[in-house]
């Protein structure tokens, strides 16, 4: 390869924003260099902990006799409830209802009772299974039905989101119909477990190194067990073995647990749970069971939308409401209903608690807007394409969400139309019947769905970032923000807009961990802000930084303010360009503050849940796939075998960064649509606790043929950082397409005149099962 | 005997005179060792993160393999070459092609499962020339990435050896001198090591072995540990007396003895695939999908069969093909054989015909007689790397009137062990192969199982698999322009 070619994949030469760098650790991941926490070298005298957990679902703790712990060899201490000096809680959205360790109730298997320390983490893990407790066992509430039945006792104020006469609508359409879907929840099985380190220092001070998405919660909430405050806790971050919205509130467990021992003991601890304990004990995506009415007309005109998302939320809320307030803002996906009614029922279950997982809801929500289509397509016989595009939002009268938010950035028609036709969608949908007619057994099918995904915190509060920049006299910055690495390449992006605000190469940047000592106050990584929010705010720094530089060359080499320019790899002043280094050395000499932190808030937005009203979102992100499958109708297995996808990024910071959230969004999402499957048994214990049970995709899954293109010339409307979009979450519902191939397959065998309602995930099972009841209604 | 356990760390000599026997290699290098670039992801050989490549003599040549360091057990490196990710930069610190490949390609992201993909990849490099996007992903089964959706890792395999070419690699070219020095660390000699939580044994012949167990009846005999190694990784089961089969070259020999062939217990699944699919492309694909990569490495036939498992997926195969079974233990005249069919040594959930001191020794398979009709289905969630929901294996032999003189019909995960529906086979003999016999064995399935419902199916679901499976052999035997299969070496060949 030719050596430029090299310099540039390795990131060396400078170049602007919108260049495919390499992700800046990449070098390091290949070599096994890039430390976890795990990996990090020991502190003298570090011991481990180790959760010891319930064995039962529901019911009463009556007894906890810990001796044979205690005894065990290596064991140090035995800490429960009794030992935490300050609260006994970690509940992210402050309703007490998140006890570190259990106390009297028990309310899901796996529920965490008491720590054991010990010299090794093997004696810690062997130990904590010699616990002897005694229960008053309940039957436990696993999954929607049972909660619905137990009286849907909920964990959160459900929401409703209404607009226009929903009854009425419903009344006067010339067609409706009722239905109800199943969506499965999914584990985040992010690579590196839940970890935490946590290493005591004088006075209260506890530094915990830990694996999350949000390190000032993370701060928070050891400063509330220990009962100290914030000041006292310091919180970092280097990089995550992925999240996925898996270590945005459940790292905080595992982090008070061992900063509650390291506090006692006085010794540095580190605990992480076994991978089987880590998928018992931590929540996930949350399943959902969706029952809809649709009022539509021949034409295939949706007129009203009357929906209930009920979820299995586990035995506390965590982030239970804004999710399912999510899955609510997203059950129009891009479809306009002129009457709507949502409803959400956030229920309790005897299950662990259901957290945040990239799309937070929206998945699910949109999963049932693609279902609602997919019924008035089959019931009027059209094709369920047409119907999405008669349904589209347009202009005015057309283009005001269920939560009153007016949709601005409408690409969605423009969007399809470009794939439909990049991907000959039309003609492979022929090519595809007819080749079905003389295939007995293995059946073909193709859909194509469109995305529209909002972007912003729903909590508005949450849109905020920080940053710190600072510029040393030979010339390097160091750069630090609120926003943590977890694979996605935020990193890499806001060191872009850095080393393109001063001009300066890459290299010249050092991308510093992230903590709570140099950006206090931070939003969770998470709804696919990292790089809208931490961008802005690094830039901001930036500018404050180059503010001041201006100033100065202004004075010291008697020019105007306009005529000081910062170019790549130079800085123009007046008719003279020096090096950007030789700038901040006569800067310094001058006594110019070279470090400065960036702020911002993302304006617009605004919320009012109570009335269901507002403008939660800043603006939307787009999409469109298109999946072609074959199915066995013998089997029900399936392989997904292409996929084209057009997707919305703005002005992209990164397209090869971009690209990677886009296949892995779809190979994730497609994961979550077919063979992901949760279940439990009916004492409540999780039946697939481990990749041997839970089948996450593997290599040979992916489509061999995946054309991923991002949409060009796309600028955000909104002043986004560099006019780019968010796009961590957006792509995983492109996969909401393979689902719908796969019904496309299904529903041949009955000549297509069924509506197959596949639930998801369509597992094998599950598609033989349809191909069965669509064969038996259409014998009928 | 010998109570040193030896061998090499890259290129360092490695002595180590007490050592557990469980001692997992992933523990060794992460605490013991400080190296840290291989990861834990999982501790049950599921997900990658942990994959080294081990150098080991086969028949005097150097074979790379990679496999779990998270189930591996340390001493059964002895006499091998460990590599890990930090062997892989050269001395100038320049990564090496498979890693330039993977940074060029984006195939990182979050970056935790890369060491074991750079592995898997490595592996894949020394080991074949120019693989096809089929073999890259089959060297890839058994690595599990949840950031980047495999595209990029795919495109560093097609791109690795374009970075620089294969056979300039550092460890192609070095791998005589390390076949040399693995020559020296070989001997007859027992391997006895002792450890704080018990005694670990690696016999190098047949005879010792036998002795061993006969003198440690309690001991655990451990083949390729794929099984074993979660009992004590997931278990917390402590093993104090183990005894490991891989040292003996004589028991991974496969040898074609006319109308059978004679397969060692410690084949490995990679050799027991090349020989199986000489008789037949259905046993190809079956044995294409056993597990990941690295548990095709390490996982035996010998171990598949005797860990009793009813959801191993050699026995219905092996069964449906009229395997013989040879077990050995040793006497005072010698080693005393005894040979049973396969299928009686399944006697019930997770219990086997295994007299005291009888190890699984051989496995004999007959070929495929003119005029028989075979065939092999796995049902999973997934395709690769994934447990059968149900495995069906038939073989059917027509007589010259065309009628079914012999049928023969095993399955995996519809009984509590690898099962023959006998119903249904009675049910077939005298029938012509058609869909009315195909229909009459399918009614009476019932009368042979009553599955099970768990994660993995339900009762429901097995039950209707387990006849449909039968329909599929029908049409692949009668239909052969209809496509039956949507994966693999069958849908990309015969039926595609």
């Amino acid at each position: 390869m030719a050596d430029a070619r090299r310099r540039l994949y390795m990131g060396v030469e400078s170049g602007p924003v919108g260049s495919s760098r390499i992700h800046d650790s990449a070098p390091k991941h290949v070599a096994g260099e890039a430390l976890y926490v795990d990996d990090v070298a020991a502190p003298e005298g570090l011991l481990h902990a180790y959760l010891g957990t319930s064995t039962i679902a529901h019911g009463r703790l009556l007894s906890l006799d810990l001796d044979a712990v205690r005894q065990a060899p290596g064991v140090i201490a035995v800490l429960t409830a009794a030992d935490i000096p300050g609260v006994n809680d970690i509940s992210s959205t402050h309703l007490h209802d998140e006890p570190v360790f259990a106390t009297q109730a028990i309310l899901f298997h796996g529920q965490p009772l008491f720590a054991v320390v010990a010299e090794t983490r093997e004696l810690a893990r062997q130990a904590a299974t010699l616990a002897n407790a005694e229960y008053a066992e309940e039957a436990p509430l696993i999954d929607v039905a049972a909660a619905r039945r137990a009286g849907g006792k909920l964990v959160t104020e459900p929401l409703k989101l209404e607009r226009g006469d929903v009854a009425g609508a419903l009344a006067a359409s010339p067609r409706r119909l009722k239905g109800a879907m199943a969506i499965g929840g999914q584990e985040h099985f992010y690579l590196e477990s839940q970890i935490a380190l946590a290493i005591p220092g004088e006075d209260e001070d506890i530094a915990v190194l830990v694996s999350t998405q949000h390190p000032s919660e993370v701060q928070h909430m050891v400063a509330v067990v220990l009962g100290i405050g914030s000041h006292a806790v310091t919180v970092e971050v280097r990089r995550m073995g992925g999240g996925f919205g898996g270590k945005e509130t459940q790292a905080n467990l595992f982090a008070c647990v061992a900063a509650l021992c390291a506090r006692k003991l006085k010794r540095p601890v580190k605990l992480r749970p076994d991978r089987d304990d880590d998928m018992a004990i931590t929540g996930k995506r949350h399943d959902f069971v969706c029952d809809y009415e649709i009022g539509f007309d021949d034409e295939g005109r949706i007129h009203a939308v009357d929906a209930i998302y009920a979820a299995r939320c586990g035995w506390n809320a965590d982030l239970s409401g804004p999710v399912t307030d999510r899955a609510l803002f997203h059950m129009d996906n891009c479809y306009f209903y002129p009457a709507v009614r949502a409803r959400s029922e956030p229920l309790f279950t005897n299950t662990c608690s259901n957290t945040a997982f990239r799309g937070f809801g929206g998945p699910q929500g949109m999963v049932g807007a693609e279902r609602f289509i997919e019924e008035v397509a089959y019931a009027t016989g059209l094709d369920p394409l047409e119907v999405r595009r008669r349904n589209l939002y347009g202009g005015p009268g057309r283009d005001v969400t269920p939560y009153h938010q007016t949709v601005e950035d409408n690409i969605a028609a423009d969007v399809i139309g470009e794939l439909e036709r990049r991907c000959d969608y039309q003609t492979r949908k022929a090519a595809i019947r007819e080749a079905n007619r003389t295939s007995p057994i293995v059946k073909r099918g193709i859909a194509l769905t469109p995305v529209k995904f909002g972007i912003s915190f729903t909590a508005t509060w949450f849109n905020q970032a920080g940053a710190l920049v600072h510029v040393y006299t030979d010339g390097t910055v160091a750069l630090n923000h609120g926003g943590t690495e977890m694979g996605q390449g935020l990193y890499i992006k806001v060191a872009q807009v850095v080393a393109h605000a001063f001009g300066i190469g890459l290299d010249q940047v050092k991308i510093t961990a992230t903590t709570t000592g140099k950006v206090p106050n931070t939003s969770a990584t998470a709804a696919s802000s990292g790089s809208d929010l931490n961008g802005m705010a690094a830039l901001d720094a930036c500018e404050t930084i180059k503010k001041r530089l201006t100033e100065f060359a202004r004075k010291h080499w008697q020019v105007e303010a306009g005529d000081v320019a910062f170019l790549p790899g130079r800085v123009k002043i007046g008719a003279r360009e020096i090096a950007f280094k030789e700038l901040i050395a006569a800067a310094y000499i001058a006594r110019v503050q070279l470090s400065a932190t960036g702020f911002y808030a993302t304006p617009k937005i605004h919320w009012d849940r109570k009335a269901g009203r507002g403008h939660p979102f800043y603006y939307f992100a787009y999409g469109a796939a298109a999946a072609e499958v074959a199915i066995d109708t013998l089997t029900g297995e399936y392989k997904i075998e292409r996929v084209d996808i057009l997707h919305d990024c703005g002005q992209s910071l990164n397209p090869a960064i971009d690209k990677g959230q886009i296949e892995g969004g779809f190979v994730q999402g497609m994961g979550w649509l077919t063979t992901e499957e949760l279940v439990w048994d009916r004492k409540g214990r999780l039946w697939t606790h481990a990749p041997s049970t839970y089948k996450i995709p593997v290599a040979s899954d992916r489509p061999r043929i995946f054309n991923v293109h991002l949409l060009e010339n796309a600028p955000n409307r909104e002043p986004t950082i560099h006019r780019s979009k968010a796009v961590g979450e957006p792509p995983l519902m492109l996969a909401i397409s393979a689902l719908h191939a796969l019904s496309d397959a299904v529903a041949s065998v009955g000549d297509h005149r069924i509506c197959p309602r596949l639930d998801a995930p369509a597992t094998p099972e599950r598609v033989l099962d349809a191909v069965e009841r669509v064969r038996a209604e259409a014998a009928r | 005997m010998r109570d040193s356990l030896r061998f090499l760390l890259g290129d360092r000599l490695v002595e180590i005179d007490r050592c557990d026997p469980t001692l997992t290699v992933l523990d060794w290098l992460r605490l013991d060792q400080r190296m840290t670039g291989s990861k834990e992801g999982c501790a049950e050989g599921d997900c990658g993160a942990c994959t080294v490549v081990v150098g080991r003599l086969d028949r005097g040549r150097l074979r790379y393999e990679a496999i779990n360091a998270c189930i591996r057990f340390l001493p059964t490196l002895d006499g091998c070459q460990l590599l890990t990710v930090e062997h892989l930069k050269g001395a100038d610190g320049s990564l090496h092609p498979v890693q330039q490949a993977m940074v060029e390609c984006h195939g990182s992201q979050c970056g935790f499962c890369t060491p074991g993909f750079v592995m898997s990849l490595l592996a894949l490099r020394l080991n074949e020339a120019e693989p096809n996007v089929g073999r890259i992903e089959d060297a890839l089964a058994g690595n599990l990435c949840r950031c980047t959706g495999y595209e990029p890792i795919i495109a560093a395999g097609r791109r690795m050896d374009e970075v620089a070419p294969r056979e300039a690699d550092r460890f192609l070219s070095e791998r005589e001198a390390v076949a040399a020095r693995l020559e020296t660390l070989d001997d007859t000699e027992t391997l006895a090591l002792q450890g704080d939580g018990g005694r670990f044994h690696a016999p190098a012949t047949v005879e010792a072995l036998a002795e061993l167990v006969a003198a440690h009846p309690q001991a655990t005999l451990v083949a390729g540990a794929t099984d074993v190694g979660l009992w004590v990784t997931k278990a917390m089961r402590r093993l104090d007396s183990v005894i490991y089969l891989g040292r003996i070259e004589a028991l991974r020999a496969i040898i074609d003895e006319g109308d059978h062939l004679r397969f060692g217990a410690m084949a490995n699944n990679i050799d027991v695939r090349e020989a199986l699919a000489a008789l037949s492309p259905q046993l190809d694909e079956l044995m294409r999908r056993f597990g990941g990569e690295q548990v095709r490495n390490a996982g035996t036939i010998g171990g598949n069969i005797a860990n009793g498992s009813p959801i191993g997926d050699l026995p219905p195969a092996l069964i449906a093909l009229d395997a013989t079974l040879v077990l050995a233990r040793h006497s005072e005249a010698g080693i005393e054989r005894r040979s049973i069919p396969l299928e009686s040594f399944f006697t019930a959930y997770r219990k086997q015909d295994r007299r005291p001191g009888e190890f699984v020794e051989t496995v004999l398979v007959p070929k495929l007689a003119k005029g028989a009709l075979l065939h092999a289905s796995k049902v999973s969630k997934r395709f690769d790397e994934d447990i059968s929901a149900v495995c069906g294996a038939f073989r059917l032999t027509l007589g010259s009137d065309g009628r079914i003189s012999e049928a023969r019909l095993a399955y995996g995960g519809m009984a509590g062990i690898p099962k023959r529906a006998a119903a249904a086979e009675a049910v077939l003999a005298g029938q012509r192969w058609n869909e009315a016999a195909v229909a009459a064995a399918i009614a009476a399935l019932p009368q042979d199982f009553t599955p099970l419902d768990d994660m993995r199916a339900s009762a429901h679901y097995r039950l209707k698999i387990a006849g449909n499976l039968l329909r599929r052999f029908l049409i692949e035997t009668t239909q052969t322009q209809a496509q039956t299969r949507v994966v693999g070496l069958l849908a990309e060949t015969a039926n595609g």
